[in-house]
């Protein structure tokens, strides 16, 4: 069983909503940066949680992020209301998008944004049903292995 | 090198961050797509794009970029202009494209950061 949490934030996420996209994970960011966690993992966090809310914000309807630090590691959890992903090994495929058009203009849709989440994290799990929403977990370790027993 | 050199240099207009000139730059990075520079553009940087939605700036304080040039004469959307004042992002515009903005501080002897 997880131990109780450091410390434990959740932030709403409003889908479509792009003027105020990114804003939670700068708050993440914020908030690892003043309890001192390394400034390597604040960056990889950062680049995560990032994608995550970006994530919520093109294709879902709304969704929560939730930051919990523990003794030994960082985990966020983005779980949204939503499509869902269809065939979740396809859209771990760099440069595999289903944005739209008007998305890709402003930049997104690239298709590396699952791909840098899991580049980013020590433990990645996704898990997604269709019409119903995504749910992903990302873990970071803070004793600076990158898998344990 | 320093954001008011560049500005001065280039004559660039500043945006916001009037008060951020005097803010190291240890490199460049050009790249219209988020999830690129998210992934590859270093600390301190300068970021040259033609993108001016307000989503750049969020991308700026995640990676702790020292600047973002928007290139081609675009200009920055009012949202976009608030939450750069509110974050203290630096942001500058010119009418040059990316290959000579890029080009000119390759020349005062910037180098690509990635």
């Amino acid at each position: 069983m997880q131990p109780e949490a450091l410390l434990q934030k959740e932030f709403a996420i409003q889908g479509g909503d792009f003027v105020n996209a990114g804003e939670s994970s700068c708050m993440i960011r914020n908030t690892l940066r003043e309890i001192g966690v390394d400034s390597d993992i604040v960056r990889r966090m950062a680049i995560a949680a990032y994608e995550a809310e970006m994530n919520v914000v093109m294709y879902a309807l709304h969704g929560t992020m939730q930051i919990s630090v523990y003794r030994d590691e960082i985990l966020l959890t983005i779980a949204d209301k939503g499509p869902g992903i269809q065939d979740i090994e396809m859209a771990m495929q760099p440069g595999f998008s289903t944005a739209t058009e008007e998305m890709r203009e402003m930049g997104f849709g690239a298709g590396m944004g699952l791909p840098n989440i899991k580049k980013n994290a020590d433990v990645f799990n996704i898990t997604s049903r269709v019409g119903n929403g995504t749910k992903l977990e990302i873990r970071i370790f803070l004793d600076g292995k990158k898998t344990r027993k | 090198m320093k954001i008011r050199e560049i500005v001065k240099a280039y004559d660039l207009h500043l945006l916001t961050g009037e008060k951020m000139q005097d803010r190291e730059i240890t490199g460049g990075y050009v790249s219209d797509l988020l999830s690129d520079v998210m992934a590859h553009c270093k600390k301190g940087a300068i970021w040259i794009t033609l993108q001016a939605h307000p989503n750049i700036v969020a991308v700026a304080v995640l990676k702790e970029i020292s600047g973002i040039i928007i290139v081609n004469g675009r200009k920055p959307e009012k949202d976009t202009i608030t939450k750069a004042e509110t974050e203290s992002v630096a942001i500058m515009s010119t009418e040059r494209s990316a290959f000579d903005v890029a080009g000119q501080l390759y020349g005062m002897g910037l180098r690509g950061t990635r």
